[in-house]
């Protein structure tokens, strides 16, 4: 099998021009297993969604979809990532949730000429000094949720706010990007162990600063194990909660439940966004998955419906680079967030939203949008970036 | 002042009887049977998931906690008949690689069935919120916690040090042959404390369910505390395991209120809010690398 | 445990597989499959750092889960040593070797007080520092791990290429190996197996056994440190995660697999776990679970690791 296709693109290779490929090749690598799973298996499904209204086709062709397990390591996914470029030779690669995988794979998909749909990951160095033709994040850059809230908080007058982020460097950008727009006083930053369990000593802390507003970035567990024992302190009584997006999304709301109630986050997506296209995908994913979909599930839907725009805009001439990343770049399809468009450093610039965690009409706990926060927001690092 | 000392205390109290309850089965396998068991922390994450399940299913979060701890123990009776019975003879090294075997399976297993997003438990609503006393607040359901450790510490206590069953515990870990010469069968005996293990840490995944996310691999790393805990107590020693486990909850919690303020008083803030943290995290390892280097044994050896 | 002897046919298997290995890229190559020359160098970097492992406990009965954290300062020398500016590996892995080896030799000073259980805790627990430490440290780039720009030279020569990095990885493990043949069979590898047997007699005999130990554990940290520099020149990122006690657990599993004191156990057991999880991943995502119960099947059927079943009893 690989043989005949290493011989194929020989072939390919020889005839000169670019010719219609005869198949389109994905390869998805994210993390199944593992803590951080949750997120990785909904870009997946989000993803395989796509494919499946598309009828297994991207572009009109036929397309397959690779899928490996990064197991949260940069070291496998860089392994599984090559494997799919040397081996597999795919057209496209996306499914990355981490940037400090992403950060270790970026390099051989770049020097291998192919394009990174980014479902999720969006390190700010791909966004600045070291962004790259080859790759186009379709989410967010890493910072603009958590401007958002900074915004969010700003606007809504909080004067005394609390922080809380794990001890690593996302944990600082979350605050970094958090401070670019809010100016108030912040009476605490509190940097707790990753992964840590337990959050009494903090939230005693926290209690005695007695804030009004408290904006936490603590992924996977740590954010569920944070929420449950603050409300159970009390806490919630004279603080108001603020989190970026994928800390109150529908993962953690269902595995938190009633606490998180009027709990506000920052997205640039929401379930219940009124546009045909979000309609279709929010109805189609409860019914294939029997679940809502997360935000991670509307990247990978998205990511997909990019490769599709762009395959049809190129007619399948995938190996010509060039007209395949101003395709990419004109963004040839309709997002289930409404419309955006790509920045000079292939990030989005779109609008973000205030949603807070209430029922909805089945009395089901889930998030609502309340307004827009930033209008065609762009990250702070495109000024750095000299796209070659 | 006094409010936040007094709640500190009690969070370290507190953090140190949910640690005693996940070591106290721990150093009973181990130090009895002499087996190491990293699967403790499955056998946990499993508790937890089968009190989400019936919880769920029984729509009460106490019914849901005994008739998943009775599930959990039940798979703790086919898994020492299947396997562990096999392992108590062999050396450290194959028990290491057979558990650690197991904590592939049962993580695998749990996604498969559960699904890899974690799942929800809560506490029933009426400890949902904190108890105030004037001023003074702290979350119910850590009282509770507080009450079902001392529950259990003083349960251990009188079945290991008081019962009948407790003296042939302790006979068949010291001499396994003179033990069975005097008519007791120490093979089902070694069978009900495994299975008693399994049900006290399946006890403990129910109970900081609604405290934790129960998730996929939230064995892994209460794992690594709780034989922090036995290591510090001494393998096998009940007593041990609770003054560990207590020792163990009050630095942390101390070290990571105290620490960051400590550290921005001496240094300049830059360099405290980066090593305080840093500094906070690794403080058990220190206090047990400390502990073992003077008691290479332990607090408490249960064996000279 | 027996006392290690080479046995008769040693020599030539050593010999053929050398040839075989040396002829591997090229048939690789030819074969069209060049994705496995990288799939190959990995294997064998894992072979070294868990034959350094198998030298603590397999010949010195030390049995210790913090090897990852040797393995992980190896990694982080090599990205640091590039990041100032050394780029020749000729420096650069001795280093490696040099800063692995003193912190092993720390970590066992006062390890080594300590035996069985509260031995593997302790060592442990050094690990778990060093993880927590990498994470929260920023200039070494923290949770993200820090990136090398690109493979070093070696002797001037770029190990960029996938095949020439294969030799050098090649070079490196054949070193190792001929190294632990030498040592096991001299006076220090007597005297460290027969610490592992009985210590107390070993010491009645005047040996400074803490001495002997510390010095086994430290050069198999040193030699981890430069499986772990060689790993990161490979994945070309010094990465926390090799610094998590999970990865002393897949170390030790490929000791346990392949034979605990043999002496090719560590390569076997790297190869059979690495080729044991590129077929599994290929057929199911749940494929944990099918690695599970073949690890349970090996501790129940093959006690003695897959090294064993070949090899005929020693002494």
């Amino acid at each position: 099998m690989s043989l005949r296709l290493t011989a194929l693109a020989a072939a390919l290779m020889l005839a000169g021009s670019a010719h219609a490929a005869d198949q389109i090749k994905v390869g998805l690598v994210s993390t199944l297993s593992g803590p951080g799973a949750g997120l990785g298996v909904d870009i997946r499904d989000g993803f395989n969604l796509a494919m499946k209204q598309l009828n297994g086709k991207l572009g009109g062709l036929p397309a397959e979809v690779l899928i490996a397990d990064d197991q949260q390591s940069p070291d496998i996914a860089k392994q599984a990532a090559d494997r799919f470029l040397k081996k597999d030779k795919v057209d496209f690669m996306t499914g990355i949730v981490f940037s400090n995988i992403m950060l270790a794979v970026g390099p051989s998909v770049f020097e291998n000429k192919t394009f990174y749909i980014s479902a999720n990951a969006g390190p700010s160095q791909y966004a600045g000094e070291q962004c790259n033709p080859f790759f186009f994040n379709v989410a967010w850059q890493n910072d603009n949720l958590h401007e958002a809230v900074g915004k969010i908080v700003q606007d809504k007058g909080y004067k005394n706010v609390v922080i809380v982020t794990p001890n690593y460097p996302g944990g600082k950008d979350a605050v970094s990007g958090f401070k670019r727009y809010y100016k108030g006083k912040v009476a605490d930053e509190v940097y707790t162990k990753l992964g840590q369990l337990d959050y009494a000593a903090e939230l005693a802390q926290i209690r005695a600063t007695k804030p009004d507003a408290l904006f936490f970035f603590l992924p996977g567990g740590m954010g569920i194990n944070f929420v449950k024992q603050f409300v159970s302190a009390g806490l919630s009584r004279d603080t108001q909660l603020f989190a970026p997006g994928f800390s109150a999304d529908e993962d953690v709301i269902k595995a938190v439940g009633g606490s998180m109630l009027g709990m506000f986050n920052s997205s640039h997506w929401a379930h219940d966004m009124d546009n045909a296209e979000n309609k279709r995908f929010v109805a189609d994913f409860q019914k294939e998955y029997n679940r809502l979909p997360s935000l991670y599930a509307s990247q990978g839907y998205d990511a997909a419906l990019m490769m599709d725009g762009a395959v049809r805009d190129v007619k399948g001439k995938v190996d010509d680079k060039a007209a395949l990343q101003k395709a990419l770049e004109a963004k040839r399809f309709k997002s289930v967030r409404g419309d955006f468009k790509f920045n000079t450093n292939h990030y989005p610039v779109q609008n973000y939203y205030l949603r807070a965690i209430g029922k909805d009409a089945n009395g089901r706990v889930t998030n609502k949008t309340m307004g827009t926060i930033f209008t065609n927001h762009a990250d702070a690092y495109v000024a750095s970036c000299k796209m070659k | 002042m006094t409010q936040l000392f007094l709640e500190q205390a009690l969070n370290g109290l507190q953090f140190g009887l949910m640690l005693f309850l996940l070591a106290a089965g721990l150093t009973l396998v181990f130090g009895i049977m002499d087996c190491i068991n990293l699967a403790h922390g499955s056998l946990y994450m499993v508790g937890a998931y089968f009190v989400a399940a019936a919880t769920q299913a029984a729509d009460s979060f106490w019914i849901g906690l005994g008739a998943g701890v009775a599930g959990a123990a039940v798979l703790g009776l086919l898994l020492e008949l299947s396997l562990f019975r096999q392992l108590y003879k062999r050396d450290h090294l194959s028990q290491v690689l057979a558990t650690f075997a197991l904590i592939l399976i049962a993580n695998e297993a749990v996604r498969v069935i559960w699904g890899a997003q974690p799942v929800m438990l809560n506490p029933p609503d009426a400890l949902a919120g904190p108890v105030e006393i004037g001023d003074f607040f702290y979350p119910a359901y850590r009282l509770v916690i507080i009450a079902f450790g001392l529950a259990v510490a003083g349960l251990l206590y009188l079945l290991v040090a008081k019962s009948r069953v407790g003296m042939w515990v302790r006979a068949g870990a010291s001499n396994r042959e003179m033990t069975e010469a005097l008519g007791i069968n120490v093979r089902a005996l070694f069978t009900a404390v495994f299975v008693f293990g399994t049900a006290l840490c399946a006890l403990a995944g129910g109970l900081l369910g609604p405290l934790l996310a129960v998730q996929v691999g939230m064995g892994e790393s209460v794992l690594i505390l709780a034989f922090v805990v036995i290591i510090i107590g001494g393998i096998g020693s009940i007593r041990g395991a609770l003054v560990g486990s207590l020792i163990v909850g009050s630095v942390d919690t101390l070290g990571r209120a105290l620490l960051p303020t400590l550290l921005r008083a001496l240094l300049p803030a830059d360099a405290a809010s980066t090593l305080g943290p840093a500094l906070a995290s690794i403080l058990i390892y220190l206090l047990m690398a400390g502990i073992l280097f003077f008691k290479p044994q332990g607090l408490f050896p249960a064996r000279a | 445990m027996a006392f290690y002897r080479p046995a008769a046919y040693q020599k030539p298997v050593a010999i053929a597989l050398v040839i075989g290995l040396l002829a591997l890229p090229t048939a690789l190559t030819g074969l069209g499959q060049e994705f496995y020359i990288g799939f190959a160098t990995r294997v064998l970097i894992f072979a070294l750092a868990a034959s350094s492992l198998n030298l603590l406990l397999g010949f010195g009965g030390m049995f210790s889960l913090g090897h990852a954290a040797f393995f992980g300062v190896g990694a982080y020398t090599a990205a640091i040593c590039q990041q100032a500016g050394i780029n020749e590996a000729l420096i650069a892995f001795p280093l490696a070797m040099a800063f692995a080896g003193i912190f092993a030799l720390a970590v066992g000073a006062i390890s080594l007080r300590t035996r069985g259980v509260y031995f593997i805790m302790i060592t442990l627990a050094f690990t778990q520092m060093a993880y927590y430490l990498a994470v929260s440290a920023r200039s070494w780039g923290g949770d993200d791990g820090l990136p090398l720009v690109g493979r070093m030279t070696l002797a001037g020569i770029s190990l960029a290429d996938d095949t020439y990095f294969y030799f050098a990885a090649f070079f490196g493990l054949t070193v190792a190996m001929l190294f632990f043949s030498r040592l096991a069979d001299a006076r220090f590898g007597r005297v460290i197996q027969a610490i592992r047997e009985n210590e107390t007699r070993m010491e009645a005999l005047g040996y400074p056994v803490f001495r002997y130990r510390l010095i086994c554990f430290a050069l198999g940290g040193a030699l981890a440190g430069l499986a772990g520099a060689l790993l990161a020149n490979l994945t070309g990122l010094a990465s926390p995660n090799l610094l998590l006690w999970t990865q002393s657990g897949t170390l030790l599993v490929m000791v346990i697999i392949g034979g605990v004191g043999y002496l090719y156990g560590g390569a076997v057991g790297a190869l059979i776990l690495l080729c044991l999880e590129e077929v599994l991943v290929g057929f199911t995502p749940h494929w944990h679970i099918a690695l599970g119960l073949i690890l349970l099947g090996v501790v129940l059927f093959a006690p003695k690791g897959v090294a064993a079943l070949f090899g005929k009893k020693h002494g």
